[in-house]
Formats: structure tokens, sequence, C-alpha cells
């Protein structure tokens, strides 16, 4: 039986060299295709196949990332669109927590407050940006309120549709302790809600960028949007997509920070227990 | 005072020396519960003396949940006198541990005053569990999850421990092992045992009463005098007859059609 085994093993190892130079990982695994991809964009614009004002090369690209990285200006524009959006988020997801808290702890709260929401949802939040302009004008202000109005929603349904759906077991067991309403709340409803509430900021977080590179062309005098406006005026190619990238960056760096919570508050889901053990 | 209150009046003995009987700590009269038209208690009387060890044995839908949850006073009583003690605790048939909390402060659970850490510990130890005082409860195997609702329920040093099937999802081997346990933390804390079974040798192995559900009326039953362990005779005996209390109600209830037969096998 071993023997056999082993004699299994052997084969499959002896077969494989003879095809293993086929192998991705040969060239980098998964890097493999967008570098090649990068590549041929640079020989395009060598030989002049991509025209500069069409698409810059890459190596320009970079080129103007590090120049606009030493003179400062990308890192005090990314600050302004950065505290937009963290300003944004802060309202909206505030906002929400509130909401879904109160809609999926009390009856009352979440007759009053469900239907507005679901009114609310059926509004894209990109299309009140003319009625915002009238109202909060073209400064700071509309900007940070289209990104609130934005992400509450993602927050609040899913902090609400959490708590409604908790394990009613769980609740009886608790209250077969004795367990007080506002225990019941804090050991049981909230911990249940957690991994449903995450998946919302989620949510929100890549909504806010969404949001934010539509509200940053009203009129800015700074921040990535005001960047590309200029770009554009003067077909800057190489700006355009180094903001693309830093919007990009942004992007990923908020799901980090939400997968990061998620490892430390989530900790005991068996996934993840398995992984840390 | 006069001579006749020094003569020790003389309690029923179980097996383990200890005197149970006295003053019932819980006690039902003629006690109803319906949903709509569905009468699911139907006039119950139920007493339960202090470290009594009672087995509820009843098919599904005989209104055993409801009766359990009744005495957890997790259903309301609608204004009908139920005599429950104080400190109670349930385990479930599946354990209930909350997954967020580390198995110590599963037992811990709204527990209150000095050494809540230490109290839990103790008691995961006494049911064999001292080794996972600091797991997930998602990785506890179905009997250690289990046991820990028992050290849970026993934490709270409660005058009634009530048992709704909680060894039916476990494997014969460890149900075994789970029977001696329960007795074995029966005889060391002593509170009165409502087992909710619907496990003939189950209830005759570990029950000083065994009292048989049907529609909401308790329609059997059998008080065991034997020691536990000795009982192989008594259970031949005993086995036919709470069956056919099991089964007859089964029979009166096929006349009755509630259920398309299909969707009740499924339900059992």
């Amino acid at each position: 039986m071993t023997a056999l085994t082993i004699g299994h093993e052997t084969r499959i190892a002896a077969r494989r060299p003879a095809r293993r130079w086929l192998l991705p990982v040969n060239f980098g695994g998964r890097w493999a295709s967008p570098v090649l991809l990068l590549l041929l964009w640079e020989i395009g614009s060598r030989s002049g196949l991509i025209p500069e004002r069409t698409l810059a090369a890459p190596s320009a690209v970079l080129g103007t990332l590090v120049a606009m990285s030493l003179s400062g200006e990308l890192l005090a524009n990314l600050l302004v669109s950065f505290a937009r959006a963290a300003v944004g988020l802060f309202l909206g997801v505030g906002l929400g927590l509130v909401l879904g808290l109160a809609a999926g702890l009390s009856r009352v709260a979440e007759q009053v407050v469900d239907p507005l929401m679901q009114i609310k949802r059926t509004i894209p939040a990109l299309a009140l940006t003319p009625l915002f302009i009238v109202w909060f004008g073209i400064g700071e202000t509309p900007k940070v309120a289209l990104i609130a109005f934005a992400t509450i929603f993602p927050v609040y349904l899913n902090l609400y549709s959490g708590i409604r759906g908790v394990d009613l077991r769980l609740l009886d067991a608790a209250r077969s302790f004795g367990l007080s309403r506002i225990e019941l709340i804090w050991h049981v409803v909230l911990p249940a809600a957690l991994p449903s509430l995450l998946v919302g900021l989620r949510y929100s977080l890549s909504v806010s960028i969404l949001v934010l590179v539509v509200a940053e062309q009203i009129n800015a005098s700074a921040g990535l949007g005001y960047l590309i406006n200029n770009a554009r005026d003067f077909m800057r190619t190489d700006i355009i997509v180094v903001c693309l990238l830093v919007y990009a960056l942004l992007g990923l760096s908020g799901d980090w920070l939400v997968r990061r919570m998620e490892d430390r508050a989530l900790v005991w889901r068996p996934s993840i227990v398995e992984q840390s053990s | 005072m006069n001579s006749l209150s020094e003569v020790p009046t003389l309690d029923p003995v179980d097996d383990s020396g200890v005197r149970v009987g006295g003053e019932p700590i819980v006690g039902l009269r003629n006690f109803v519960r319906r949903f709509g038209d569905n009468v699911i208690l139907d006039g119950l009387d139920l007493d339960i003396a202090p470290g009594e060890f009672i087995a509820l044995l009843g098919r599904s839908g005989s209104g055993k949940t409801t009766l359990l949850r009744t005495l957890a006073g997790l259903d309301r009583a609608n204004g009908q006198a139920v005599r429950v003690p104080d400190s109670r605790a349930v385990v479930f048939q599946d354990a209930r541990l909350l997954p967020w909390k580390q198995v110590w402060k599963n037992v811990a659970l709204g527990l209150s005053g000095p050494n809540v850490r230490v109290r839990s510990e103790i008691a995961l130890a006494e049911v064999g569990l001292g080794h996972r005082v600091n797991a997930w409860p998602l990785t506890l195997s179905g009997g250690e999850a289990q046991r820990a609702a028992l050290a849970r329920a026993l934490v709270r040093e409660p005058a009634l421990l009530l048992l709704d099937e909680p060894f039916a999802a476990l494997d014969a081997l460890t149900r075994y092992r789970m029977h001696d346990l329960v007795l074995s933390l029966w005889r060391a804390h002593r509170p009165a045992v409502l087992l909710v079974t619907h496990d003939v040798e189950e209830a005759i192995a570990l029950a000083d009463r065994i009292l048989v559900l049907d529609r909401g009326r308790i329609v059997a039953e059998e008080r065991i005098g034997v020691p536990r362990g000795d009982r192989t005779a008594l259970a031949a005996r005993l086995r036919p007859r709470l069956l056919s209390c099991l089964d007859s109600g089964e029979r009166r209830e096929a006349g009755v059609v509630r259920f398309p037969p299909a969707l009740k096998a499924a339900g059992e």
C-alpha cells in the first residue's frame, strides 16, 4: 500500500518537469499579464502607435508621479480629497449607524425611518448634484454632503437587517439566563449584527470614492478632481493617469482598513479561527 | 414545640442517599396555554420537589417544549399561577453558545459578583472542559458544546435545571457519557431536574419520576424507586408500557389529521 502510494507520487513528480516551463509562475505568476500589458503600452507609446494626447506612456506617467510627489503638489491635493471623503464618510456612516440602530431596535423607529430610507434609496445620490449646488453653493459643502448622503444607506441597511436577522434561539437562551434588554442588545444583538455592519461599511467606503470623483468635478480649486480638470484642459494625460492611480489607491486602502477591522472584530468566525490556529 | 413536630417526616430517599421531597419548588395548577385556537397545554398539573429528577416524555408536538418554556420564564403565563424558583437554568438541544464569546465568557454570561472568571473556570473543569476555557465556541465538537452549556447552567447554582432534549443531537457514545455526567452533577449540586426527551431508555435510566405528556395533558406517571444502574429488569417491564402510552396518542392523533403524513415524518 505504502509502496504503491510512493510509486504514484514519484510518477506524478517525474511527469511534472516536462511542462513546467509553461507555468505562469516562471513569468511572475499573477503579475505576468499586467506587466505584459504595461510593456505593450510602453512600446505602443514609443513607436507612436498611441499618441501622447490620447494616453501618456507608462514611463512618462511614472516620471510625472515622481515629479508631482517631490513638488508636494500631489500630497497637498490628495489630502484635500481625502479630507472630503473622510468628513463625508464620517457623517454618512454616523447617520447610518444611528438610523440603523434605531430602526433595528425599535418598532416605532422602524415605522418612521425605514420608509424614508427606502424612498431615499430610489434616488441615485449623484442625481442630487444640481440640487445640492443650488442649496449649498459650489464650495466644500455640496461635495461633503453628496458623499455623506450616498454613504448613509449601505451602513443603515446592513446594520438594520443584521439586527433583525439575529438568531432568536440565541436571544431566547440569553433571556433564560436573566439578561436585561440592554444586556441582550450589548451581548447578543450587536455582536450578531457586526459582520453585516462591516459589509455595509465596506460598501460605503467604495461608494464614497465613487461619489468623491464626481463631486470633485464641481468647480473645485483643490483636490484630485481639480488636478484632473486642469490636466484635461491642457491635455496632460500623464497627470490624469496619476490621479486615477491615486483614486485606486484610496479605494484599496479603505478596503484594507475594513478588512483589518474584520480580522480583529470577527476573530471568532471559523474561517479566521482555523487560519490563526 | 410539640412532640409531633420533632418526629422526622419520612421523605423518600433516592439511591444517592439524599432526601428529596418537601415543599414543591414548581407548581402548576390547571395550566392552559394556547396559540389562537390551538390548545398546546390543556389543564396541566405539575409539582416538582426540590432535588427531584423528572423525565418528561412526549412525541413531537405534545407540548413538551411549551411546558419547558413556561417553566423557564420564556413564555408569559398570562396571569395563571405558576410557581417556579428564581434560580433556574436551561440547557437546550443545540447548545446555543454565543459564537463571539470565548467559552468561559459564555459560561459567565449574565453573572455578576466577584471572581466570575474563576467560577466559570471551576464549572468548566467540572464538566471536563478545563482545557477549552479560552476556546471559541465554533471550534467545539457537539459534545463539548453541550458540556459548556451544562457548565453555563450549573455555574448559576440553579434550584431548577431544565434540560430540553440536550442529548438528542449527540452520537450514542457521547450521549451515554453525558448521561453519567448529568447524573454526577445532579448528585453534587442537587437541583431539581426536568429532562424533556423523546427517548424512553434515557428517561428510565436517569429519572426518579417519568411523566408522559400527550396533547397538553399528562397521561401517565411512573415513579422509579430502583437505584440507577440497576434498572435493566425494570426497563424491560416499563419500556413497553411507556411506549404504548406514546403510541396510543399517536394512533388517536392519526384519526384527526393535523399535518400531511410526509410533513409530520419530516418534523420528527
